[in-house]
């Protein structure tokens, strides 16, 4: 199902950030010339549909002092990962968490799971936790660490064509 | 900025979600057991402070009709600005980060549709003479990040 021009719309009113007022979709519906009680509904459509995932807060790691990050990657037994990833994504350390493909033979992992800490020895004794969990489920695994951002514009709309 | 109790709290319930409603800072304020002014007041501080980047919807670029694909190549070091060039000037290129691996550059493409993805990894392999490997996602078990309360 796609999103319709409306719902472009509301999404670009949005996707900067919601306004920090007592009725914040008030506010928003009556820069888009609409009732809230339609914006209310087609929020909720979007919501139901996943085309908004949730509305919510992105703390900033960095600000909150969790300055080492690494993308600690596991070679799993594909008859268990959808289980182990579950228990994995549920850690409070890790923000994300993904079944991938391998790329053999360079590439052998297919569980990738971000883990943050405050320092680097902190992050090493978070992939001990995970280890642990995924005891003998688990082959091998790695952790990468982001030590540049080449780039970060984030997902936004494109412009409407035509 | 110090976080104290209370902003961890919020910063912990506002990842879960926020309410749908026409008073949705009251619902929440409720439910924290501080007064609405206060969330707001509270939210505006760690907003100004950079402690949170976005507070809003967040997308699935799938379901709005894209894609998206997390993509990474082994580029030797002598070529790195090179390549790094080569792959920020796409703009289906959303993220790229140098990462401490053979596979060293790690980038997320985000394009309109599904066959895009591969059309765009071919054209970075062809133009920077360097494999693009892609990992789709195949299933996510996101659940969430708390902030020791």
């Amino acid at each position: 199902m796609r999103v319709d021009a409306t719902d472009r719309r509301i999404i670009k009113a949005t996707q900067a950030g919601l306004p920090l007022a007592p009725r914040p979709y008030a506010a928003v519906a009556a820069r888009l010339g609409m009732e809230e009680a339609e914006l209310h509904e087609r929020l909720r459509a979007l919501k139901a549909r996943g085309v908004i995932r949730r509305i919510a807060v992105a703390p900033n790691h960095y600000r909150l002092g969790l300055v080492a990050n690494g993308m600690s990657v596991w070679d799993v037994d594909d008859q268990r990962i959808t289980e182990l990833g579950q228990r994995i994504g549920a850690l409070d350390f890790v923000s994300h968490c993904y079944e991938r493909p391998r790329a053999l033979p360079h590439w052998p992992y297919n569980l990738f799971a971000m883990l943050h800490g405050t320092t680097r020895e902190e992050v090493e004794a978070l992939r001990g936790e995970v280890a642990a969990i995924l005891g003998d489920a688990c082959r091998g695994n790695d952790i990468l660490y982001s030590t540049e951002i080449l780039k970060k514009t984030g997902l936004r709309l494109r412009p409407e064509k035509g | 900025m110090m976080l104290d109790s209370t902003d961890r709290a919020i910063l912990n319930r506002l990842q879960d979600g926020f309410p749908i409603a026409a008073e949705p800072f009251a619902e929440v304020a409720r439910e924290l057991g501080i007064a609405e002014a206060d969330l707001i007041a509270r939210l505006q501080a760690m907003k100004d402070a950079g402690v949170i980047t976005r507070f809003g919807p967040f997308l699935d670029a799938a379901a709005m009709g894209g894609a998206f694909c997390l993509c990474a190549m082994a580029v030797p070091e002598a070529d790195f600005d090179r390549v790094a060039e080569i792959v920020n000037a796409r703009a289906e290129v959303a993220h790229n980060y140098r990462r401490s691996h053979a596979l060293n550059m790690w980038f997320v493409l985000a394009t309109e549709t599904e066959p895009e993805i591969a059309r765009v990894a071919a054209e970075l392999t062809q133009a920077s003479g360097h494999e693009v490997l892609c990992f789709p996602k195949l299933q996510e078990f996101f659940v969430g990040f708390r902030v020791a309360a």
